[in-house]
C-alpha cells in the first residue's frame, strides 16, 4: 500500500474502496457513484488503474496499491503531472481530481519515452472519469503539458 | 493564456485581471482536501434513509421493530419520534412581499416535511431513519423496515397535474397549482401578436435533468451537551442560510445555538443551497443519541432526492415583420415544481425564467406566464444557468424558426434585433434592466471568430464525407449578482440577498478576509485575495481568505446564481477602501502632515509630492496595533466589516455559435466546433472564469444531447444513477474557441459581472439550432432535446412529428 505493507482480515464482500477510505483512513480516493461510473475512485493497482468501487479487497491481495496520498513526494512535491494540471488549473472542486491524477499518471507513465498521446487519445483514456466543473479542457492541457515537459526533460 | 508568477504581477494595483494560479489546487491534486464524507469526528453513528418505493400514496403503517434489532442498529425514527420539528420552508414565494416584515414562512402549502408521516409524493420522499455504528448496518436495516402504502394515482407532468381529474398532492393545495405568475404586458402581446406579418410557435420541452456535482451531498451532526450548542458540517453553497433557516425556522432553537460549517464541497451547480432532510435529522439525532451522525448519500440517492432542474413544458409565439423585425414574445409556460416546493424553487421556475426571454434583443412587447404545478416529482431547485437557459432556448429557438420562415440569415435577424449599445440601462419590458452592454461588439466577434462566412462551404464539403453538418447561433443575457435586497422581495424571496466582508489587517501586515460565501470549487481563496492585494497594493501570498463556517464568517448569503464575484469580492474591495482611509487618516498622525496631504497608494501611506516620507502598509498595521499615539477619533487596530447591498442586479451577456455535424447513417451529432464569446464585465481572474466558461458549455451540451431525468408512468426515475443519465465525458467535447468582450458593470465597485455559470445558458439553444439546421432541408423544425441519435435518426429517414 503506497510502498508499505498493510496487514488485515477483509470481509469477503468487502470492496477495496471502503478497506481504503474507512479501514485505514486513506480518504484521499473518492466515492461519487454507486456503478463504476465516475472514476472518483481510481487507484493504481499494479501500476494498472482500477475503480476502487469495483474491487473486492480480497482479490487486491498480495498486489501493490497506489492511492492519491502516494503520488506526490514527502514534502508534498507535486508530480510532473500534478504541477502541470496546476498550471492548467485542471482541477476546480477537486472531487475528481484524485482520481483523475490516478487515472491519467498510468496514461503519462505507459506513453514516457514514446510519442506523446494525442488529444483524442487523451479524450478516449479520460471517459472513465467524469468531471462536472472543468469540462475537462484544463485536464487534456494539463496532461498535453505534463508529457511535453516529461520529453523535454527526458 | 500563460501563468503569470514574476513579483510585480502578484502585488497590485494591476493585481486583479491576472490569471494566476489558483491557491488551491496543490492540495486538491494531493487528495487532502477534506469533504464532507472524509468528516470522522470521534464516536460517530451512522444514519441511513429510507425513501419511499413508490411515487404517491397514504402510508397506513410503518413496521420499525425486526430493524430495531439488527446488529449495531441504534435508533429507527420516523416522523412520530419528532413532532417538534417543523417543515423544510420555500422562501421563494412568486409574486412579491410588499412588506417590511415578511410573513413567517411557517407551514407554506405544500411545504416538505422533514420526515413523511401521511403520505409520500415521490419515489425516494424520506419516510424513517436509521442510526447504526456502522453504514453497511444501518443500510442492511432499512430493508427490515416495512411500510403499509395506499397507491395512490400518480402525476409526472406539470400539465397534466393541472388538468381537471388529475390526482392531487397536497390538500391544502387544490388543483396542485402552487403560482400562476406572469411578467410583462399581455393585451399589447396580444395584440402585436394579432396584427403581425409574420408569427411562428413551437411547443418547446425543457425537459428536467440532474445537476449531478460529483460529489454526493452529505451532513454531519453534532451536539455539545454541556453548552446546548449543535454544529452541523454539510456540502452546502449557503452555511449561513442553511443555519438561519434551520435553526429558527426547522429546529425551533435560538440562531446561535448552531454553527454550520461547509468543508470542501464537491461541486455543486446550484443544488446544495437548498434544505434538506437529512440536515435536520443529523443534529437532533445526534442530540437523542449523544453521539455525532453521519449521513453521505450515493449517487441513486441524490438522483431521488436532491432538486432537479429545468422542466418546462411551454407554448412559445414570435411575431415579426417580413423584413426580420421581432415584434413580440409570448411564452405560456407549464413548470414542474416536483412534490414539495423546495428552498427557492418555486422562483426559479418563474420569476428567473419568465424576466429574461426576450434576451438580448430589444422587443416592444413582450408576456410570459407560468403555470408551477406540483407532481409526484423530486422537487425542482437551481441548476447552473437555472432559469436564463430555459429562457434563452425558448427565444433561441423562436429566433431560428423566424429566420427560417421569412428566409433570412439567423445571424442578419439577430443582428437586426440587438438591444443598441446606446440604449443602456435598458428596461426589457419584463422586469429587468440591463446594466450595460454593447451587444453588437459581442455578437460580431462571435460570427468572426466562429469562421460563419465560412460555414456554406464547410456544409458541403461534410457531405461529402457522408456528415450534415448545421451551424446554430445562440445568445443570451443572464440576470447575476442577486441581488438587491428589496428588489429581491418584490420577487417574493423572504430574506436579504446582501452579502459581507471582514478585513482584519494583523500587527505583522498579513491580512485575513473572510466572507459570508462559501466556495463549491470556484477558488475563492485565491480571487478574494487579489481583490483585498489589489486595493492595498501588497503582496497576494499575504492574504488568506476564510470561509464556510458560520462561527468565523461575518454574515452573507453565500454563493448562487454566479454572484460571489460581483457581490463578495465588492464588499472585500470596499472594506478594505475602508481600512485605507482610516490608513490615511491615521498615517497623516505617524507621519506629522495635516490629514488632506497623506496619500494611500502602492501599499503605503506617503506625503503628497514626497513619497519619501511614508509609511508601509506592515509598519501601519504594526503601529496600528500598537496604537501609540492616536488621537481620540481614530480606533486603534484595523478590523473592518462592509455589508453589500448592491442597487441592482447585474448582466452578463454572451453569443455562442455550435458548429455539428450529423452522421447521416447513425444520427450521431458531434459537436466539432464549439465559439463563445462572454462578457462579464471586469474579471479578477481570467484563469479561474475560463475553467468555469468551459466546464459550464461542457453542462449545456450535456442537456442537449443527453442528459434527461426520465420518469415512468408510476413516478420511479427510470434514470437514477450514472449507467442510465449520461453526463458528457471528456470525448464528448472538442476544444472551443473562446473570447471576451468587456462592459463593466455599474452596480458595484469592481465592475464585474456574474461568470461561473453563465456560458451554460446557451449551448443547449445553440446546439439544437444547429441539429435543425443540419436537417432543415428535409423539412425538419425542431427537435426535443435530449438529441439521441435514436431521435436524429428517426427524423433523418421522415418520422417524428412536426411542427
Ligand atoms: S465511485 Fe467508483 S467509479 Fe464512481
Ligand atoms: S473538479 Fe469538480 S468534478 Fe472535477
Amino acid at each position: 500500500m503506497n510502498g508499505a505493507e498493510e496487514r488485515f482480515a477483509a470481509e469477503p464482500n468487502e470492496l477495496l474502496v471502503e478497506r481504503l477510505r474507512d479501514g485505514l483512513g486513506l480518504t484521499g480516493t473518492k466515492v461519487g457513484c454507486d456503478t463504476g461510473q465516475c472514476g472518483s475512485c481510481v487507484v493504481r493497482l499494479d501500476g494498472k488503474s482500477v475503480k476502487s468501487c469495483l474491487v473486492i479487497t480480497v482479490a487486491a491481495a498480495g498486489s501493490e496499491v497506489s492511492t492519491i496520498e502516494g503520488v506526490a513526494g514527502p514534502g508534498g512535491e507535486l508530480t510532473g503531472l500534478q504541477e502541470a494540471l496546476r498550471q492548467e488549473h485542471g482541477t476546480q472542486c477537486g472531487f475528481c481530481t484524485p482520481g483523475m491524477v490516478m487515472a491519467l499518471g498510468e496514461l503519462v507513465d505507459s506513453t514516457a519515452g514514446g510519442a506523446a498521446p494525442t488529444e483524442p487519445e487523451i479524450r478516449e483514456w479520460l471517459t472513465g472519469n467524469l468531471c462536472r466543473c472543468t469540462g475537462y479542457h484544463s485536464v487534456v492541457r494539463g496532461v498535453q503539458r505534463a508529457c511535453a515537459t516529461s520529453r523535454q526533460e527526458g | 493564456m500563460t501563468a503569470v508568477t514574476g513579483e510585480s504581477a502578484l502585488q497590485g494595483p494591476g493585481l486583479l485581471g491576472q490569471p494566476i494560479d489558483s491557491r488551491e489546487d496543490p492540495q486538491l491534486l494531493r487528495g487532502e482536501a477534506v469533504y464532507v464524507a472524509d468528516v470522522n469526528l470521534p464516536g460517530t453513528a451512522h444514519m441511513a434513509i429510507l425513501g419511499s418505493e413508490v411515487a404517491h400514496a397514504k402510508i397506513l403503517g410503518i413496521d420499525t421493530k425486526a430493524a430495531e434489532q439488527l446488529p449495531g442498529v441504534l435508533k429507527v425514527a420516523t416522523a412520530a419520534d419528532f413532532p417538534d420539528l417543523m417543515p423544510l420552508p420555500c422562501i421563494w414565494i412568486p409574486g412579491g412581499v410588499e412588506s417590511h416584515f415578511p410573513p413567517h414562512p411557517y407551514g407554506l402549502p405544500g411545504a416538505r416535511p422533514v420526515l413523511t408521516g401521511d403520505a409520500v409524493r415521490h419515489v425516494g420522499d424520506p419516510i424513517a431513519v436509521v442510526v447504526a455504528e456502522t453504514e453497511r448496518q444501518a443500510v442492511a436495516a432499512l430493508a427490515a423496515i416495512s411500510v403499509e402504502y395506499e397507491a395512490l394515482p400518480v402525476v409526472t407532468r406539470a400539465d397534466d397535474a393541472l388538468a381537471e381529474g388529475a390526482p392531487q398532492l397536497h390538500e391544502a393545495v387544490p388543483g396542485n397549482l402552487n403560482a400562476y405568475w406572469t411578467c410583462g404586458d399581455k393585451d399589447r402581446t396580444d395584440a402585436a401578436i394579432a396584427a403581425a406579418e409574420v408569427t411562428v410557435e413551437l411547443d418547446l420541452v425543457n425537459q428536467r435533468t440532474i445537476n449531478s456535482p460529483i460529489e454526493p451531498r452529505g451532513a454531519v451532526g453534532d451536539y455539545n451537551k454541556a453548552t446546548g450548542e449543535y454544529t452541523l458540517y454539510a456540502s452546502t453553497q449557503g452555511p449561513h442560510n442553511h443555519r438561519f433557516l434551520l435553526s429558527a425556522l426547522v429546529l425551533g432553537i435560538p440562531f446561535n445555538k448552531l454553527r454550520v460549517i461547509a468543508p470542501t464541497v464537491g461541486g455543486s451547480f446550484g443544488t446544495k443551497g437548498y434544505l434538506y432532510p437529512d440536515m435536520a435529522l443529523v443534529l437532533v439525532l445526534a442530540k437523542a443519541l449523544g453521539r455525532p451522525v453521519k449521513w453521505v448519500d450515493t449517487r441513486t440517492g441524490l438522483m431521488n432526492s436532491t432538486v432537479q432542474g429545468r422542466d418546462h413544458r411551454q407554448h412559445v409565439t414570435l411575431a415579426g415583420t417580413r423584413d426580420g423585425r421581432i415584434t413580440a414574445v409570448r411564452c405560456t409556460s407549464y413548470a414542474n415544481l416536483g412534490a414539495y416546493p423546495s428552498t427557492i424553487g418555486p422562483g426559479v421556475a418563474t420569476a428567473l425564467m419568465g424576466r429574461s426571454i426576450t434576451g438580448m434583443y430589444a422587443i416592444d412587447a413582450a408576456f410570459c406566464e407560468v403555470y408551477a404545478a406540483f407532481t409526484n416529482t423530486v422537487s425542482l431547485g437551481a441548476q447552473r444557468g437555472s432559469g436564463r437557459a430555459e429562457a434563452a432556448f425558448l427565444m433561441e429557438r423562436l429566433v431560428d424558426r423566424y429566420a427560417g420562415e421569412i428566409g433570412m440569415d439567423p445571424a442578419a435577424v439577430r443582428r437586426r434585433n440587438l438591444v443598441p449599445a446606446e440604449k443602456f440601462p435598458y428596461d426589457n419590458g419584463l422586469g429587468w434592466t440591463y446594466d450595460s452592454g454593447n451587444y453588437q461588439e459581442n455578437f460580431e466577434r462571435s460570427l468572426e471568430l466562429s469562421g460563419y462566412a465560412d460555414m456554406p462551404a464547410r456544409k458541403a464539403e461534410a457531405r461529402t464525407r457522408g456528415k450534415r453538418l448545421g451551424v446554430g447561433l445562440a445568445t443570451y443575457v443572464a440576470i447575476c449578482g442577486v441581488g438587491p435586497s428589496t428588489r429581491m422581495s418584490k420577487e417574493g424571496m423572504l430574506g436579504g440577498t446582501w452579502e459581507s466582508a471582514n478585513i482584519r489587517v494583523h500587527p505583522t501586515g498579513e491580512v485575513s478576509v473572510t466572507v459570508g460565501s462559501a466556495s463549491t470549487g470556484q477558488s475563492h481563496g485565491t480571487v478574494f485575495a487579489q481583490v483585498a492585494a489589489d486595493e492595498f497594493g501588497i503582496d497576494v501570498n499575504t492574504v488568506n481568505v476564510y470561509e464556510g463556517d458560520t462561527l468565523k464568517a461575518p454574515y452573507g448569503q453565500g454563493t448562487y446564481g454566479s454572484r460571489s464575484y460581483s457581490m463578495a469580492a465588492p464588499a472585500i474591495a470596499l472594506t478594505a477602501r475602508k481600512i485605507k482611509s482610516k490608513l490615511v487618516r491615521a498615517g497623516a498622525v505617524f507621519l506629522g502632515i495635516p490629514e488632506d496631504r497623506a496619500v494611500y497608494a502602492n501599499g503605503k501611506v506617503f506625503e503628497e509630492g514626497n513619497e519619501e516620507n511614508a509609511k508601509t502598509f506592515a509598519e501601519l498595521a504594526m503601529a496600528m496595533w500598537y496604537g501609540w499615539g492616536l488621537p481620540p477619533e481614530i480606533e486603534p487596530a484595523l478590523d473592518e466589516t462592509t455589508h453589500f447591498d448592491p442597487p441592482d442586479f447585474n448582466y452578463p451577456f454572451g453569443s455562442h455559435v455550435a458548429v455539428v455535424e450529423v452522421d447521416e447513417l447513425t444520427g450521431e451529432t458531434e459537436v466539432v466546433a464549439y465559439t463563445a464569446v462572454d462578457d462579464a464585465g471586469n474579471i479578477g481572474n481570467p484563469k479561474v472564469v475560463l475553467g468555469q466558461i468551459e466546464g459550464s458549455i461542457v453542462h449545456g451540451l450535456g442537456q442537449a444531447l443527453m442528459e434527461a431525468a426520465e420518469y415512468d408512468d408510476q413516478g420511479l426515475l427510470v434514470s437514477a444513477d450514472l449507467r442510465d443519465y449520461a453526463l458528457p465525458r471528456a470525448a464528448d467535447v472538442p476544444f472551443f474557441a473562446l473570447d471576451k468582450t468587456c462592459t463593466p458593470s455599474p452596480h458595484n465597485p469592481l465592475g464585474a459581472k456574474g461568470a461561473g455559470e453563465i456560458a451554460t445558458v446557451p449551448p443547449a439553444a445553440a446546439v439544437v439550432n444547429a441539429v435543425v439546421d443540419a436537417l432543415s432541408d428535409l423539412g425538419v423544425r425542431h427537435i426535443d432535446m435530449p438529441l439521441t441519435p435514436e431521435k436524429v435518426w428517426r427524423r433523418l429517414r421522415g418520422e417524428g412529428a412536426e411542427q
